[in-house]
């Protein structure tokens, strides 16, 4: 019991400094940009005046950190009154700052679109499931043979096609040709199956070859002859059985990919014109310079990322007792 | 090695020669524009028919690989040599180093998705092709960190390690020269599967207009470029995308291949 409190307190300590981490790099990730942001945003035709009134409103005109460099004067204390700081205390009160171009709390913004990115999200997950675990399967219980090939193949192929060369062939072919789901945008119940599918379908190649290898491993486990020699038909030892036991891995990647999903999404938002958080990073935030709402952007991609990657490690080792007794 | 591994092996060495002598295939000037032919299909006059600006799409492809092939192969000896190093020495030296090495700085750079991490130092650095290098490093580094140091830990257990230490060798001397050439094979494999990540990185990053600026000819940029007229022109995407697809097919084919080569545990499977 002790081993297991120090366990998880270790754990949740590395998160911790995981996710500061983060959001210091996202925080000073500003300092990169060249020139200023009030020149950036406001022009190069902006007065001195209306660059001061910009850099007092978003806190610009304070130092970046606790201390500064300057080849002149060499460094310098600038004590807690700096823009680091101020992210901080901020953030801890759940406030992300405001835009540079709308005014409006960058939260707010992320919040309107973030639920459109997790719904996408979910849904490549269910296409990828609906897809892996049969073929794999049948890869898996055939292997070696022209089946095993042709659904390796398929898999390998799956992650080899990158996302924006397989959305634009979907929409074309389903879209354009059949007419069978709107090309854009998301108006219908039914327009989310091309994003879907587009976003899954490097994940159902990963997880594919993840549960033909599983099936592969647990088909040669003494249980699975046990279950034979009781008389279990075919079908009850694969899906009763080693599937049970071979999906365990399968969840891990799943929880892993959760976060690489919803960073993966940008791509196919701008794809189908989804109106999820990716749209919001690339075409309000980067395209048009808004540099506080890309860090609540990435800020937020990040943390999800970590505390689904950390939330899979948990559940991982509570479906497994070898893992937690390791 | 499979059978797939040759294939990729092959489209691999097409790509590289295509990349090599490009000017000397090149039916067109990559740049030159001419709005009269604009659309144009697929003839003898343009293999792969013309873009927007009525551009020949197959020159186009052809210096692409140039710029596909520039950016995996500077990303995967940077990251590789830099993450190889890094990976070593906490494998070697254990202890505080590779407590903080591996159990924090890797979990860092580990804990962004790698695309995103991309994406904001480019959205913050601005465009061009040496950021965008340097941001492909900055993600790619960590994976080749990783796995040298799981192969030195094991590497230096050896009793052929244990054997030079004992005759009085430096550390550096058994590093180098021992423990190296032993646990490098892995990272061959990582290496492999590394070029199909860079080139579909680069690729990615152009599409979302963070990458190579136009009217370079980076295949990612021609994918977006297309995406407003393919329903009504398919070529114009159809080619840059078969393009980025059979390289990055190529080379996980290889990557694939190898791993299964090198592990013996797959290869009788």
């Amino acid at each position: 019991m002790k081993y297991k409190i120090l366990n998880f307190v270790r754990q949740a300590a590395l998160i911790l400094l995981v996710i500061w981490t983060v959001v210091s790099l996202v925080t000073l990730l500003i300092e990169l940009v060249p020139g200023s942001p009030a020149t950036t945003i406001l022009g190069e035709t902006a007065t001195a005046e209306q660059i001061a009134n910009f850099n007092q409103k978003h806190g610009l005109d304070r130092p970046a950190f606790f201390f500064s460099y300057d080849s002149g004067t060499g460094f310098s204390w600038n004590g807690v009154n700096n823009r680091y700081s101020d992210y901080w205390i901020g953030l801890l009160q759940g406030d992300l700052g405001r835009s540079f171009r709308t005014d409006r709390p960058v939260l707010e913004m992320i919040f309107e679109r973030y639920p459109a990115t997790i719904k996408l999200a979910l849904a490549a997950m269910l296409v990828a499931v609906g897809i892996a675990i049969p073929l794999g399967v049948l890869a898996g219980t055939n292997k070696n043979r022209l089946v095993d090939n042709v659904a390796s193949f398929v898999a390998l192929l799956g992650i080899s096609l990158p996302t924006f060369v397989v959305g634009p062939f979907l929409v074309y072919i389903f879209a354009v040709k059949l007419g069978w789901f709107s090309p854009t945008g998301s108006f219908y119940p039914e327009d989310i199956i091309l994003p879907a599918v587009t976003l899954g379908a490097a994940l159902s190649a990963i997880l594919t070859r993840m549960v033909r290898s599983s099936v592969i491993e647990e088909l040669g486990e003494d249980y699975v002859r046990t279950a034979r020699a009781k008389g279990l038909s075919e079908r009850k030892v694969i899906y009763k059985h080693v599937l049970k036991n071979g999906l365990i891995p399968v969840v891990t990647i799943l929880g892993l990919q959760l976060g690489v999903l919803l960073a993966g999404a940008i791509i196919t938002e701008k794809i189908f014109n989804w109106q999820g958080l990716g749209l919001l990073l690339l075409e309000d935030g980067i395209a048009k310079r808004d540099y506080r709402l890309v860090q609540g952007c990435v800020l937020v991609i990040s943390v999800t990322y970590i505390l689904a990657n950390s939330l899979t490690d948990l559940v991982y080792g509570w479906l497994d007792p070898r893992i937690r007794l390791s | 090695m499979n059978r797939l591994s040759y294939i990729g092996i092959s489209i691999a060495a097409v790509v590289i020669l295509v990349a090599v002598f490009a000017p000397l295939i090149a039916t067109h000037d990559v740049t030159a524009q001419n709005l009269a032919t604009r659309f144009a299909s697929p003839s003898a006059e343009h293999w792969f028919g013309t873009d927007a600006l009525g551009r020949d799409v197959f020159s186009r492809i052809l210096f692409g690989a140039r710029i596909s092939l520039y950016v995996g192969i500077t990303v995967v000896s940077v990251s590789g040599v830099f993450g190889i190093f890094i990976g070593a020495i906490a494998g070697f030296y254990g202890g505080i180093i590779d407590k903080f090495l591996s159990g924090y700085v890797f979990n860092v750079f580990l804990a962004f998705p790698g695309l995103l991490l991309a994406i904001a130092l480019v959205a913050f650095l601005g465009a061009g092709l040496g950021k965008l290098i340097l941001a492909l490093c900055i993600i790619g580094w960590v994976g080749y960190a990783r796995v040298m140091r799981g192969q030195v830990l094991k590497v230096r257990e050896y009793d052929f390690v244990q054997a030079a230490k004992a005759l009085g060798a430096s550390n550096m001397r058994i590093l180098f020269t021992h423990i190296m050439p032993n646990a490098i094979q892995p990272l061959i494999v990582q290496a492999s599967l590394g070029m199909a990540g860079a080139v579909l990185s680069e690729a990615s990053l152009s599409f979302l207009g963070l990458g190579i600026p136009p009217p370079a000819p980076s295949w990612g940029t021609m994918i977006e470029e297309a995406r407003q007229y393919f329903s009504n022109y398919p070529h114009v995407l159809f080619f840059p995308g078969i393009a980025i697809a059979l390289t990055v097919l190529a080379f996980n084919f290889i990557g694939d291949g190898l791993r299964q080569y090198l592990d013996p545990k797959q290869r009788t499977r």
